[in-house]
């Protein structure tokens, strides 16, 4: 069965991580990269590594790039308040730095406590200096991830590629009373 | 007289004869201490960044596993990224090092007392995190044997080195970070890497 534009860009952007070279992936899991984890994790030529806290990937990946290695660091919006102090070190150094964010507190919410984060998260990134883009249809997804990934690698900067609830869809906290998903 | 170590020997016994050796400072004193053992291409101080030199240390230990890589760092700034021995933990990487220099105290901000001067056991909390490796140095004889455990990269290992609160002179690193990550990509990867 053909893939759709909905379903078909996580395996576009593993492919597209795969042949920049993008070797270590750094991750806070998110419902939303899922399918782009488990690709990851079954690609023998990337390493996956797990965080305790997604600060932990901006350290990770300033080591990665000064042993020679590109990275990318997948989590939710919520990390990225965990990552702010962290942040100052590829922005001081000029370190290159991907991070493929998956929104919460965004289109259609059902999570009061996601909110803040979610709402306030761009600005606080852009206040300190990182290069924020958003894709908020699944078509744009891959274009966008491949522009973000060249702006980081080719001018030493953190960038923060947003990608919106209204792709990954909102998470159904009353369906999950209901059932339990297979 | 203390009977403590003191860092800036731990540091250059450590560093002698370093070889092609790779070593992230952690900010404050360790980035003096290794500046103060000879300021070098393939050192990575940090200015900044607190919690976060053994994470540092595990991107380059993953994208060198040929080099052995040490990060030297405080007691104050691994407690602040405690989940990290965690993550480098299960990652096992055998050529990587970390070394905190255990003072017991904030040195950089009057000598505050941090949680190892009120029983908190780095050593243990890194071998309960599953380090293959930890050590709790506090003798000479134990530095000799740190040292050879370094250079043979059989970690993931963890080491406590118990130093004297002693106040130095700073010795400080260039601080312009760009400058640190270029010089050390330069020395390491070859000129080529300034123009990738």
């Amino acid at each position: 069965m053909k893939k759709t534009a909905e379903s078909a860009w996580p395996d576009e952007v593993h492919a597209l991580l795969k042949a920049a070279g993008v070797r270590q992936v750094a991750i806070v899991p998110d419902a939303g990269h899922a399918r782009l984890i488990k690709l990851c994790e079954k690609d023998k030529a990337m390493r996956v590594v797990r965080l305790t806290t997604e600060e932990e990937g901006v350290a990770l990946l300033a080591g990665a790039w000064l042993g020679g290695e590109k990275g990318v660091l997948l989590m939710q919006s919520s990390g990225v308040g965990n990552c702010i102090n962290m942040l100052t070190l590829p922005i001081a150094c000029q370190f290159p730095l991907l991070m493929l964010v998956a929104m919460r507190g965004d289109f259609g919410e059902f999570n009061p406590a996601q909110i803040p984060m979610g709402n306030a998260m761009q600005a606080v990134l852009e206040a300190l200096g990182v290069i924020v883009k958003r894709a908020d249809a699944a078509k744009d997804v891959t274009e966008m991830v491949s522009g973000a990934m060249r702006l980081a690698f080719n001018t030493y900067r953190p960038v923060a590629l947003l990608v919106g609830q209204r792709v990954l869809g909102a998470k159904d906290f009353r369906k999950l009373t209901q059932s339990v998903p297979q | 007289m203390s009977k403590l170590l003191h860092r800036r020997d731990v540091v250059k016994a450590l560093l002698a004869q370093r070889g092609d050796l790779l070593v992230i400072g952690g900010l404050g004193a360790p980035a003096w201490d290794i500046t103060h053992a000879g300021d070098h291409d393939l050192n990575f101080p940090l200015w900044g960044a607190m919690g976060g030199a053994a994470m540092l240390g595990l991107g380059l230990a993953l994208a060198q596993p040929k080099k052995k890589v040490l990060v030297l760092t405080g007691d104050g700034e691994m407690l602040m990224g405690l989940g990290a021995l965690a993550t480098i933990a299960v990652q096992k990487p055998r050529n990587l090092s970390i070394v905190v220099l255990d003072n017991e105290r904030y040195g950089e901000t009057g000598m505050q007392e941090t949680h190892t001067a009120h029983g908190t056991d780095l050593a243990g909390m890194a071998k309960a995190a599953g380090f293959a490796r930890t050590l709790k140095v506090k003798t000479q004889a134990d530095v000799s044997r740190l040292k050879k455990r370094i250079y043979a990269g059989e970690g993931a290992l963890f080491a406590q080195v118990k130093v004297d609160p002693e106040r130095l002179p700073l010795v400080l690193p260039p601080r312009d970070g760009s400058l640190l990550k270029n010089r050390f990509r330069a020395a390491l990867l070859g000129p080529s890497a300034l123009h990738q």
